[in-house]
C-alpha cells in the first residue's frame, strides 16, 4: 500500500498539464466579443452593456439556451434533433389554447405541454433506435409532420395566456430575467447529470462509440431515447417561456427564430463534437451567449440583416475549423 | 484438475452454413490455451459462443461444474468470462479509469464515485506491474500497447476467471509484444484461464501450454504445445508445411526503377536507396524507426523535403499521393481498413478506385484482374467489408495492379490475414516482381521479411542503418535495428 501511496503523486503529475479546453476558449471568445462590441458600440456613442443591453442579451439567450441544452444532450449521444422548432410552435399553441386566459388552467396546461413534448421526443428516439432511421431523417420527418398539422390547422396566433403566467416571461431580479435564472439552473442540473452521474457517463460512451458502449453492457437505445425525450421537454419549456412573453401561441414562433439550426449552431460553437462523445453544456451556454451578444451588437450598430447572417455564418465556420485544427494537433501529438 | 470451462459438442450454423461442428474445448485455470486456424475456420465464432455473443445450436458450456447458457455478453461477463477484442473497444476521449469501469461505474450518493474508480484502476494496474499508466490519462494519449493493457485491465476489473484474447498482437510492435507476453504470463500464473487466438505461430508456441487447431469448423487436433511442432500445426491448419510458404527468390536484378539520394523530412534523415525491377527489398526496423515514414515519403503521403528522387532514371517531384501514383508508385498501406479500402463500397469500385481517380474512366477487365489476385468473393458487387482480411488485401493489390505500377511499396501486407491468404500474397508479390515491378516490403514479422526479401534494408532512428543480403539471420537484422553493427 505504501508503494501505491508514493507512486500516486507521480502518476498525477505528468498528466495534469494545463490545456486550453474548447469550453475555456468559448468563454475567452465571449469576453473578447463583449470588449470589442463595447468599443464598437461606444464609438457610435452607445453603451453595449447597460441595463437594456444586458437584458437584451439574456432575453435572447434564454429561449435559445433552453433549446440548446436539450440539443447538447442528443448531440452528445451522436444523434441530433431537427424537430425542435416546429415542436416549439405546436407547444406554444397547446399551452395558450389550454390556458385560454383562465389562471386555473395554468398548471394543467404546463403539464399537458411538457407531456406532449415528451411524447414527441419519445417518438423521435424510438424511430432512431428501434426503426434504425438516421437521426437527421427521423427528426426531419417528425418536423415535417408537425409542420403539416400546423399549416392545416392554424392561420395565425391562437389562444391566450392569463396575466399571472406572463410573470414568468417578464419578471426580473435586477437586470436578470427570472426565466434566465431558470434556464441557468437547468443548465447546471444537466451539467451535473452529464459529468457526474452514471447516466451521463453512458451518454458520452454512446456518442463516443455506440458499439463499444453496447459491448460494455450499456443500454445504448435507452440512453438515446432518454436524451431525445429530455431534448423535446426542453423545447417544450422554451415554448412556455415564449408563450408567456407573447401572450398567445403562434404556429411559427419556433421556426421564425430558426431554433432548430440555431440551437445546433450554438452547441457546435460551444465546442461539442457534432458526431457526439465530446463537449458539454458549459460550452453550449457560452455558444448561446456569443450568438445572443452578436445579435445585440448588430442591433446597436444598426447592421443590415444580411450582413448579420454573413458574420454569424463566418463565426460558426471559423470556430469549428479552429476546433478541427486543435484536434489534428492532438492526434499528431 | 477440473477445467474452469468445458465446452462440448458445440455446433453453430448461420443461414444454413455450418460454421462450427461438434467442437470441444477445455480451459484450465493457470493455462494459456491457443486457438489457431485460418480465417473462416470458426475461431471467432467459438470465442463468441464462449462470450455469450452467439448462442450455440447444440452442445453445452459447463462453467465451474455448472451448465450455463448466456443470453448476452453481459451475462457472460457477470459469470467471469471476458473478451479482449482484436479491435480495441475503448473510448479514446475518456480516461483510463472511465474506460475500465465503462457500464459498471461505482456510484456513491447518486454520483459516479470517481475516486474509487481511479483507485480500483490503479490497484489493477499495479497488480499487472503497469505502473506507467495513470488512471486519469485520456486513452488517446497512450500508445497502442498500453491501450491493450487497459483493455486487459477492463477484463480483470470484471473479476474475470477466463479471458479470451482475439489476435492481441495484431496492432502491436515487436517490443510491445514482449510486454504482452509478460502480461499474459502474469495472468496465467494468477490462475486465470487464457484463451489465445492468434495467427502468429511464434506467439502461440512461446505462450501456450495447449493448442487447439480448427479447420472448416471442425476440431483437427488438440494437444499439449510441447507435443507438437510448428510445421505440424501449420499443416493441420492448411495442409502444407511452413518452409514452402515463400516463393523462390529473384533470379536476376533489372534496371533501377526508383532511386532516392539524401532524402529527408521531419522524420527521416539522409535516406538513400535504390529499388530495381524484379527484386523485393525488405525494410526492417523497430516500431518508430521510420519504416512506415519511408513508405509514406516514397508514396507522397508525408513527402520528402530534401534530396533527389528519380523514377526510371528521370528526376521527379513526389509531393502528394496523386503525384506518386502518376509516376507509377503504388502504396499498400499498413492500415488496410482505414486507408486501403472504401469498406462500404463494392469489390469492383474499390478495384477501380485509383485508376478512375488518377487516369480517368477507361474500362478494364476487372474480372480478369480479380482472378489474377485469386479473389474469393460473392461477385464484384459485394461490399468489401464483408470479405475476409486476406481477400480484402487481395482487393487492395488488384486496385494497384489496375494502374500497372512501376514500384510497389507494401507496408505490412500480411497483417491480420490467415496463413493461406499470406501465401497467396507472397506469391502475388513475387509474380509482380518477376513482371518487372520493383517492390519495397515492410514487415514486423522477421521470418516473413527474411523469407521474402532479395536484400534487406534496416532502419534505426529515422536513418538507414545498413543493408543485409538475402537469407540473413534474425539476429543480424535485430543487431542493426537496435543500433549495433552488422
Amino acid at each position: 500500500m505504501t508503494a501505491t501511496a508514493t507512486r500516486q503523486p507521480v502518476r498525477r503529475h505528468g498528466t495534469r498539464k494545463f490545456r486550453l479546453t474548447p469550453t475555456m476558449s468559448v468563454y475567452i471568445a465571449l469576453v473578447v466579443l463583449l470588449v470589442a462590441g463595447s468599443v464598437l458600440v461606444g464609438m457610435r456613442g452607445g453603451v453595449l452593456l447597460d441595463h437594456g443591453g444586458i437584458l437584451n442579451i439574456l432575453t435572447r439567450g434564454t429561449v435559445l439556451g433552453l433549446v440548446a441544452i436539450g440539443q447538447t444532450m442528443v448531440i452528445l449521444t451522436g444523434s441530433l434533433d431537427l424537430s425542435v422548432a416546429y415542436l416549439i410552435g405546436l407547444c406554444s399553441l397547446i399551452a395558450a389554447e389550454t390556458m385560454a386566459g383562465d389562471p386555473g388552467m395554468i398548471v394543467p396546461a404546463v403539464l399537458l405541454t411538457i407531456g406532449f413534448a415528451a411524447v414527441v421526443g419519445l417518438v423521435n428516439g424510438l424511430v432512431i433506435t428501434a426503426l434504425k432511421v438516421n437521426a437527421f431523417i427521423a427528426t426531419l420527418g417528425v418536423a415535417l409532420i408537425i409542420r403539416g398539422y400546423l399549416e392545416n390547422t392554424y392561420t395565425g396566433p391562437a389562444g391566450s395566456v392569463p396575466r399571472g403566467f406572463q410573470h414568468l416571461g417578464y419578471d426580473r431580479i435586477g437586470p436578470i430575467p427570472v426565466s434566465t435564472v431558470v434556464m441557468l439552473v437547468l443548465a447546471v442540473i444537466v451539467w451535473w447529470y452529464l459529468t457526474r452521474t452514471k447516466g451521463g457517463y453512458h451518454v458520452y460512451a454512446v456518442g463516443g462509440d455506440e458499439e463499444v458502449a453496447r459491448l460494455s453492457g450499456i443500454r445504448t437505445g435507452r440512453t438515446i431515447v432518454t436524451m431525445h425525450v429530455l431534448c423535446s421537454v426542453m423545447a417544450g419549456l422554451a415554448a412556455l417561456f415564449l408563450v408567456s412573453r407573447l401572450g398567445s401561441g403562434a404556429p411559427y414562433v419556433g421556426t421564425d427564430a430558426g431554433y432548430d439550426l440555431e440551437s445546433i449552431a450554438a452547441v457546435v460553437l460551444g465546442g461539442t463534437l457534432l458526431s457526439g462523445g465530446r463537449g458539454g453544456v458549459a460550452g453550449t451556454i457560452g455558444g448561446v451567449l456569443i450568438l445572443a451578444t452578436l445579435d445585440t451588437i448588430f442591433d446597436d450598430l444598426g447592421v443590415t440583416p444580411f450582413l448579420k447572417d454573413v458574420v454569424r455564418g463566418a463565426v460558426l465556420i471559423v470556430a469549428v475549423a479552429l476546433y478541427a485544427r486543435s484536434q489534428l494537433a492532438r492526434r499528431a501529438r | 484438475m477440473a477445467p474452469i470451462v468445458r465446452m462440448s459438442g458445440i455446433s453453430k450454423q448461420f443461414l444454413g452454413v455450418t460454421v462450427l461442428k461438434d467442437v470441444d474445448l477445455d480451459l484450465h485455470g493457470g493455462e494459456v490455451h491457443a486457438l489457431v486456424g485460418e480465417n473462416g475456420a470458426g475461431k471467432s465464432t467459438l470465442m463468441k459462443v464462449l462470450a455469450g455473443a452467439h448462442r450455440p445450436d447444440t452442445g453445452s458450456i459447463v462453467l465451474n461444474g455448472q451448465e450455463v447458457s448466456f443470453a448476452s455478453p453481459r451475462d457472460a461477463q457477470r459469470a467471469g468470462i471476458a473478451i479482449v477484442h482484436q479491435e480495441l473497444t475503448l473510448l479514446p476521449d475518456r480516461s483510463v479509469a472511465e474506460n475500465v469501469h465503462l457500464g459498471r461505474e461505482p456510484v456513491r450518493r447518486g454520483q459516479v464515485d470517481r475516486r474509487r474508480m481511479e483507485a480500483d484502476t490503479a490497484d489493477l494496474l499495479d497488480r499487472l506491474g503497469e505502473h506507467g499508466i495513470a488512471p486519469r490519462t485520456q486513452v488517446r494519449r497512450l500508445p497502442v500497447a498500453q491501450q491493450q493493457v487497459v483493455e486487459i485491465v477492463k477484463a480483470l476489473s470484471m473479476d474475470a476467471r477466463v479471458i479470451a484474447m482475439d489476435e492481441p498482437t495484431a496492432a502491436l510492435a515487436d517490443h510491445e509484444v514482449e510486454l504482452l507476453y509478460d502480461l499474459v504470463d502474469r495472468l496465467r500464473s494468477s490462475g486465470i484461464a487464457v484463451l489465445y487466438v492468434s495467427h502468429r505461430m511464434r506467439e502461440v508456441f512461446d505462450l501456450s501450454q495447449r493448442i487447439t487447431v480448427l479447420k472448416d469448423g471442425t476440431l483437427v487436433t488438440s494437444t499439449r504445445t510441447n507435443q507438437i511442432t510448428q510445421d505440424q500445426v501449420v499443416r493441420a491448419m492448411v495442409g502444407r508445411p511452413l518452409d514452402t510458404m515463400f516463393p523462390d527468390r529473384a533470379k536476376t536484378r533489372g534496371t533501377v526503377r526508383l532511386a532516392v539520394r539524401g532524402g529527408g523530412n521531419s522524420r527521416l534523415h539522409d535516406i538513400s536507396l535504390e529499388l530495381s525491377a524484379g527484386e523485393i527489398v525488405g525494410l526492417a526496423g523497430l516500431q518508430g524507426a521510420g519504416r512506415s515514414a519511408v513508405a509514406r515519403a516514397l508514396c507522397g503521403v508525408d513527402p520528402l523535403t530534401t534530396g533527389e528522387f528519380e523514377v526510371d532514371g528521370q528526376p521527379v517531384r513526389v509531393r502528394s499521393p496523386r503525384a506518386a501514383i502518376r509516376h507509377g508508385i503504388a502504396h499498400v498501406t499498413e492500415d488496410r481498413k482505414g486507408e486501403g479500402l472504401a469498406l462500404r463500397q463494392s469489390v469492383h469500385d474499390n478495384t477501380m478506385l485509383v485508376r478512375n481517380a488518377a487516369f480517368g474512366r477507361r474500362r478494364i477487365d476487372v474480372e480478369r484482374l480479380l482472378r489474377s489476385v485469386r479473389l474469393v468473393s460473392r461477385g464484384t458487387d459485394q461490399e468489401v467489408r464483408y470479405l475476409s482480411g486476406g481477400n480484402q488485401q487481395k482487393v487492395v493489390l488488384a486496385k494497384w495492379l489496375a494502374v500497372n505500377p512501376k514500384v510497389l511499396v507494401a507496408d505490412e501486407p500480411t497483417r491480420g490475414i490467415d496463413v493461406g491468404a499470406k501465401k497467396t500474397v507472397y506469391e502475388l508479390l513475387r509474380e509482380l516482381a518477376d513482371s518487372g515491378v520493383a517492390i519495397l516490403m515492410i514487415s514486423s514479422e522477421l521470418p516473413e521479411l527474411i523469407g521474402m526479401s532479395d536484400r534487406i534494408l534496416v532502419m534505426h532512428d529515422g536513418r538507414l542503418a545498413g543493408e543485409l543480403p538475402a537469407g540473413s539471420s534474425e539476429e543480424a537484422v535485430m543487431s542493426l535495428a537496435t543500433g549495433g553493427q552488422a
